[in-house]
C-alpha cells in the first residue's frame, strides 16, 4: 500500500517535470500540491483567514480550489457561511497545513535535490 | 483548463485584498484572475450594526486585488439573516 502511494507521488513529479511549463522554481511545489488533490488541508491566508477543505485542484500559480470548506473560526469570520466551494489565489496563501501521513518527506527531499541540480545534468546518474 | 471556468454564470463571493466582500454573478475571467462581475453588491460588515448591503453594479476587478472567490450556495445564502451578523470587517491582506 505504502509502496503504491510512493509510486503515485513519484509519477506525478516526473510527469510535471516532463510537461512544457518552464517556471522550474514553482514546478516542484506545483507537482507536490498535485499529489495533495483529494486530501483535507487547511489554507491559512495573508488576511489571517484560515479555510479548511478538500483540495479539488491546483494550477501553476499555486491557486488552490477547495471543496466542502469550513472557516476555522466561524464565530469571528461568518462571511463565508454560504460558501461551500472556493478558489484561493496563490498570491494570498501564507501556509498550507497538510496531514503528515500524506507527505513522503524523503521523496520530497530527493525531488528537491534533483531539481536543484544543473539543468544539463541527467535526472538520474 | 481554467479552474474558475465552472464558476462562470454562478453567484460568487469575492474577498478582495483590502478586506472588501463583494457578491455578484461571475461573467468572465482571464488567466491572471481578472474577473467581470455583474449585479454586484458589497456586504459591509461592522461590529456595531448588522451587515449593510450596497449596490455596486458591474465590476471588473483586477486579479492582483483578489484573495478568494467563493461559489455561493444560493439556497443557504437566502436563509442568512445578514442584519443579525455583527462582526468586524475582514482584515486586509498583509504581505
Amino acid at each position: 500500500m505504502k509502496e503504491a502511494q510512493q509510486q503515485k507521488t513519484e509519477y506525478y513529479i516526473h510527469d510535471a517535470l516532463a510537461s512544457d511549463i518552464q517556471d522550474s522554481d514553482a514546478m516542484l511545489f506545483y507537482s507536490f500540491f498535485k499529489t495533495q488533490v483529494g486530501q483535507q488541508v487547511t489554507v491559512e491566508l495573508k488576511n489571517d483567514l484560515a479555510i479548511q477543505g478538500v483540495v479539488e485542484s491546483v494550477d501553476q500559480f499555486l491557486n488552490i480550489k477547495l471543496r466542502d470548506i469550513r472557516v476555522v473560526d466561524p464565530e469571528r469570520y461568518p462571511h463565508m457561511l454560504s460558501v461551500k466551494n472556493c478558489f484561493i489565489r496563490g498570491s494570498v496563501v501564507r501556509y498550507v497545513q497538510l496531514s503528515p501521513a500524506t507527505v513522503d518527506t524523503a521523496l520530497l527531499q530527493d525531488a528537491a535535490r534533483r531539481e536543484a541540480q544543473p539543468v544539463a545534468a541527467p535526472a538520474r546518474a | 483548463m481554467s479552474q474558475l471556468q465552472p464558476y462562470v454564470n454562478q453567484r460568487v463571493a469575492v474577498i478582495m485584498n483590502d478586506g472588501r466582500f463583494v457578491v455578484g454573478m461571475l461573467r468572465g475571467l482571464d488567466q491572471t484572475t481578472n474577473i467581470i462581475m455583474q449585479g454586484c453588491t458589497e456586504r459591509v460588515f461592522s461590529e456595531s450594526e448588522g451587515v449593510e448591503v450596497v449596490d455596486l453594479g458591474l465590476y471588473l476587478i483586477r486579479g492582483d486585488n483578489i484573495a478568494v472567490i467563493g461559489l455561493v450556495d444560493v439556497d443557504v445564502d437566502d436563509t442568512l439573516d445578514l442584519a443579525s451578523i455583527c462582526v468586524p470587517a475582514l482584515p486586509p491582506v498583509k504581505y
